[in-house]
């Protein structure tokens, strides 16, 4: 008897509660919203965990109130918490017969699981039984699941019976269908390949829903391969005509557009389509001229419309006639106050400009306001913008504005980002040496460790090798000017780790070739250096290899070295280190100051880091001794395959060749456990021989230096990055196992990450560029000169001579600026104070969090009721009356099949009504509230009050907007 | 397409996760956490759009609560705004007048009509009515359900007597 009362108060449960959930559960939401910190939060949800772990585990629980713990499980994982233990309990409800605790239990699994997690395999039978059942709304549920749950290995098992639901009769089935066919081509483009003319037939679908979702799978289709469906340009153009004339129900009205979703996914396709086809494009003009004209710039979906139309228009082939009425939207979008509109016209003039340069021109006032504009995404899309047309004559103003812009930027993603677009720019339109020079240690000193390591080696490989131009003076001035910047910003604390790499390589490698500064100068910076970063080995193995070159150049030139204390006591710590390569490179060091001048020239050439090195692949040199070898009675060599009395362990072998090699000795080099170094390129020349190769006893080497003897893949993956690569592929092999030569090359970039230093901008010589615009900028804001003159400048430098005719017309006194580059870049210097000053400003009064109001408010009339008052005579009116033959022709489905939907969209809204049984009459009385209303209903926000106060949840002085109707 | 759905409260409190593209639960916190403070730190006025870890987040504020949207940076991003206001308008017209407290304690109900308006990350139904006489179907069954066991409660009730 207990126990039937405990059951039927638990059946009771479900009805209790303003909102139809127990009281356990409206206690735990009001804790939770009344926690002060999230560790009180914390603290509530562990309770209910524990509390919730020892529920699901009792066997008695009620199949209903096992639905009510399962949805809090899904609560507490949404707030973050670990709710694994009860994964299993959701997969057991999506096997219950009842459809509402299906459909919760296919709704946690749903939220819990995702394609790769083990369980899934347990859902798998039973989504596969759902498939089959005569239930449409069991189906449904096992559909949206299957798109979530079904990876790519469950696709055979459900797929045969997802494309019979395509012919489903209810269009709910059939659209669902549509869209896991979709997610599982997403997933495995192979197993739904040949299934894709059911997409087509789907295009013609009665139902306008289940049309707009085939267009999803299709865009995918026609992304991936555009000229097998040229065929449905024609078809794609009249369902968009149709679309755009209201031949669809209103009831896809959307803000009094019609079906704007599926204009916007056929104006997708369409670009695609089009693309660089002139006859295709060719159909298109028509609607897209029509689109245009209804376009409307008052609504957010007209905007959303008009904005894929210019993407198209830019897609397609173009015409003249529709890229005037596409730039003209364009203008209209950057005019319009709305930050929204201004951030797609931005994006719009990007693509524009591809196709006509001369579009930016009459736009860049609005481009400048809105590089200024303290919204950071706004800012960031001009940036883009900007990169897209950078040529050589703009190429300072919008690299300078980048890092200005970089410099203060925490985020880390994007600030990665902008510093390789810098670098990419720089590298392709670089006015000068010194400017280039200067523009990349602005990038590497605030975002050095951000940036590929790639970077890095390509800008020493630039210094090294020069522009490319046979000039040799351009280049050792190239040189020469970087040498002086690095010298003079070494000193400097916290630079990033791969900037003080090029730094150290740079100055060893020709610190002292200008003769303007002597040896002992560089070597105590390079000290220095080492001395600062005690914690980077990758610094301080640069520092002590660009030491070595400084003296082995010193004593090829026959001068007397003399050792500074500093870098004595740097060799000392050095030698007994614990990384096991520092230690070398001091002992090189040590062994190549005690060498005659003859062989250091050879071991250590000057400037020979661009040479190519000759791999002898035969390993001819080594003849000789073999030859030797073999007189003195060794065996010769017998490569591998053919050693025919090991068959069986060779073949063993490699297949196990990562097994045996565990075991046996290793006969290739360890790899180093620090990048390489530069100055491994020089000395590979000589090593070369001996690589990944037990030392040979040849004499020859031993009288060069000993240090050559040892094996360098530093030198080689090194080398890789200078394009000079050693290759051992093709060596001929003369011992050990025929694998030596695929020894594991030493990634070259593990480069620390430091802090970066983002506060510091105070670059010292550096940037003395920086120093003059401050100054000038004190100046000029002493002058007081007008902002929209700036502008003017800015806008001037920034497109170029072709806005001289605008610029004339503002600002008649500024005749000097375009006439040559010298004057452009005063003008440069100029206009730059600009953004300082506009940084200054405070980006925007702090956010008053109390305003409710949004931006864009819904039309004031509201729409439900317009919807409702539409649906019925007036809107099966125009399709009716508009039922010519001409355009069925064409197609000839989907006039008819859209006009009849219509009419039985509109008498199944006539009877719902009269169907208004018990079970539905909670939707019909929230829905003639919501059509009734106009503006907030008060009584419908009491009604909810009262239930709230009913339950004891009242609004907190945490949140008191709870009850806040969203539109309100 | 769109990687995940969010509502966040003012108050950075999380009112529903939907993922479409799998995120583990550990990275899932994070996201939550990393979106939620970039968004809830910008004032009024601005874009209602923000570049994040490579995608781009669509967000829009309805009185206490944020609905965000990941998409692609290739995707339409009016047209996300838009989607999220045509989700916001169906469950206003469910729920009659919704607010936040709606969606507390019916978050399933929330869920249950996201899953009719979007599904595998795309947007599968624009008709309104459409999605709403789907998930009234549905309640319709669950109504059914429990009138069936309110009376069978009532039977063992009055048994008990």
């Amino acid at each position: 008897m207990e126990q039937l009362r405990t059951i039927g108060r638990e059946l009771a449960m479900g009805s209790q509660g303003g909102w139809g959930q127990s009281k356990e559960f409206l206690d735990l939401v009001k804790s939770i919203g009344e926690a002060r910190s999230k560790a009180e939060e914390d603290r509530i949800i562990a309770r209910e965990l524990e509390h919730l772990k020892r529920r699901l585990a009792d066997p008695d629980v009620p199949r209903r109130k096992m639905k009510e713990l399962l949805l809090r499980l899904v609560y507490a994982e949404m707030l973050g918490h670990d709710a694994s233990f009860g994964h299993i309990h959701a997969v057991k409800m999506t096997h219950d017969e009842l459809l509402p605790l299906k459909r919760t239990g296919y709704l946690a699994v749903a939220l819990f699981l995702d394609e790769r997690h083990d369980l899934v395999i347990l859902v798998v039978n039973t989504i596969q039984k759902d498939l089959r059942s005569d239930n449409y709304l069991v189906v449904c549920a096992a559909l949206t699941a299957a798109c979530r749950l079904i990876g790519e290995e469950a696709i055979p098992a459900v797929l045969p019976q997802v494309v019979e639901l395509l012919a489903h009769p209810k269009e709910a089935v059939r659209k669902k269908a549509v869209m896991a066919l979709h997610r599982f081509y997403q997933r495995s483009p192979s197993s739904v390949s040949h299934l894709v003319s059911n997409f087509r037939k789907r295009l013609c679908d009665n139902d306008p829903g289940v049309m707009g979702a085939t267009l999803c799978p299709l865009y995918d289709l026609i992304l991936e391969d555009p000229n097998t469906y040229k065929d449905l340009v024609v078809s794609f153009v009249n369902i968009l005509k149709q679309v755009a004339e209201r031949r669809l129900p209103t009831s896809y009205d959307y803000h009094q557009m019609p079906a704007p979703f599926i204009q916007i996914k056929l104006l997708k396709i369409l670009a695609v389509l089009g693309s660089g086809d002139k006859q295709a494009s060719g159909h298109m003009y028509t609607v897209l001229g029509d689109i245009f004209r209804k376009g409307d710039t008052a609504s957010n979906i007209g905007n959303a419309i008009l904005y894929e139309c210019i993407c198209c228009i830019s897609s397609i082939f173009p015409n003249p006639k529709m890229l005037e009425a596409a730039a003209e939207t364009t203008s209209k979008f950057l005019k319009s106050d709305s930050h929204n509109l201004k951030y797609m016209g931005i994006d719009a003039l990007g693509r524009l400009i591809k196709i006509n340069p001369d579009i930016a021109e009459e736009h860049q006032l609005a481009v400048i306001d809105c590089l200024e504009d303290p919204d950071d995404t706004l800012k960031r899309k001009t940036f883009e913008l900007l990169y897209k047309m950078t040529k050589s004559t703009n190429v300072e103003v919008i690299v300078d504005r980048m890092i200005e812009y970089m410099i203060n930027i925490t985020d880390h993603h994007y600030k990665a980002e902008i510093a390789s677009r810098c670098v990419e720019l720089a590298e392709q339109f670089a006015p000068s040496n010194q400017w280039f020079i200067q523009t990349m240690n602005k990038v590497f000193e605030h975002a050095g460790d951000l940036v590929n390591i790639r970077v890095a080696h390509n800008l020493m490989r630039l210094i090294a090798e020069g522009f490319g131009e046979e000039d040799e003076g351009a280049d050792s001035q190239l040189r020469s000017s970087a040498v002086d910047s690095y010298l003079r910003i070494v000193g400097e604390p916290k630079l990033p780790s791969s900037f003080l790499q090029i730094i150290c390589w740079v100055l060893g490698e020709y610190g002292t070739a200008d003769g303007k500064y002597s040896a002992s100068y560089v070597i105590g910076k390079l000290c220095d250096v080492a001395e600062a970063h005690l914690t980077d080995d990758t610094v301080k193995a640069y520092a002590i290899s660009a030491i070595l070159k400084i003296f082995a150049f010193e004593i090829a030139l026959g001068r007397k070295i003399d050792m500074l204390p500093e870098c004595q006591t740097l060799v000392d710590e050095l030698s007994a280190s614990h990384s096991t390569d520092l230690q070398q490179r001091v002992y090189e060091l040590q062994a190549l100051l005690g060498l005659g001048k003859h062989a250091v020239e050879s071991v250590m050439p000057s400037d020979a880091s661009c040479e190519d090195i000759e791999v002898d692949r035969n390993l001819s040199f080594l003849n000789s001794y073999v030859q030797q070898a073999l007189e003195k009675g060794a065996a010769p060599y017998v490569p591998e395959s053919e050693r025919s009395g090991v068959i069986s362990v060779g073949s063993y072998r490699s297949q196990e060749q990562q097994e045996t090699s565990a075991y046996t000795l290793r006969f290739e080099a360890y790899e180093l456990p620090k990048p390489s170094l530069p100055l491994a390129t020089s000395q590979a020349s000589m090593s070369t021989p001996t690589t990944d190769l037990v030392p040979v006893p040849e004499p020859g080497y031993y009288k060069e230096g000993h240090q050559t003897s040892r094996s360098q893949p530093s030198g080689d993956s090194l080398s890789g990055e200078f394009g000079v690569k050693l290759r051992l592929d093709g060596v001929q092999k003369k011992w050990g196992r025929p694998s030596y030569s695929s020894s594991p090359t030493p990634s070259s970039s593990t480069s620390s990450q430091q802090a970066t230093n983002e506060g510091s901008h105070s670059d010292g010589g550096g940037s003395t560029s920086s120093q003059t615009r401050e100054s000038s900028y004190g100046s000029k804001r002493q002058q007081g000169t007008e902002i929209s003159a700036e502008k003017q400048r800015l806008a001037a430098s920034l497109f170029g001579s072709s806005a001289s005719k605008a610029d004339r017309k503002a600002q008649a006194s500024r005749k000097t600026t375009k006439d040559s580059p010298s004057t452009e870049k005063a003008t440069v210097t100029n206009a730059a104070p600009q953004p300082v000053k506009e940084q200054v400003i405070p980006a925007a009064p702090p956010p008053d969090l109390l305003d409710l109001g949004e931006p864009s408010s819904p039309p004031s009339a509201d729409p439900f009721s317009q919807l409702e008052g539409l649906l019925g005579p007036a809107s099966a009116s125009p399709v009716l009356s508009e039922t010519p033959a001409t355009s069925s022709s064409k197609t000839p489905d989907l006039m008819s099949i859209f006009s009849d939907d219509v009419q039985t969209g509109a008498t199944s809204g006539s009877t719902e009504p009269t169907l208004g049984d018990a079970k539905l009459k909670n939707f019909h009385k929230g829905a003639t509230a919501g059509a009734a209303k106009k503006g907030p209903s008060l009584q419908d926000a009491l009604q909810k009050d009262a239930a709230a106060r009913q339950v004891g949840v009242t609004p907190t002085g945490n949140n008191p907007n709870l009850f806040k109707d969203l539109f309100g | 397409m769109i990687h995940f759905a969010l509502l966040i409260s003012r108050q950075g409190k999380v009112r529903l996760t939907k993922w479409y593209t799998p995120y583990p639960q550990k990275q899932r916190s994070k996201v939550i956490k990393e979106v939620s403070t970039l968004i809830l730190a910008r004032g009024p006025k601005l874009c209602n759009f923000v570049d994040w870890q490579g995608c781009r987040v669509v967000y829009k504020r309805y009185a206490s609560l944020y609905f965000c949207m990941c998409i692609d940076p290739a995707d339409n991003e009016l047209e996300t705004l838009q989607i999220i206001h045509h989700f916001v308008e169906i469950l206003d017209r469910y729920f009659g007048n919704v607010c936040e407290l709606d969606l507390i304690f019916n978050f399933h109900k929330a869920y249950f009509i996201l899953d009719e308006i979007l599904i595998a990350g795309e947007l599968q139904e624009s008709n309104k009515k459409a999605v709403l006489r789907l998930v009234t179907a549905q309640d319709s069954l669950v109504e059914a359900a429990k009138e069936e066991a309110s009376s069978l409660s009532k039977i063992i009730a009055q048994a008990t007597k």
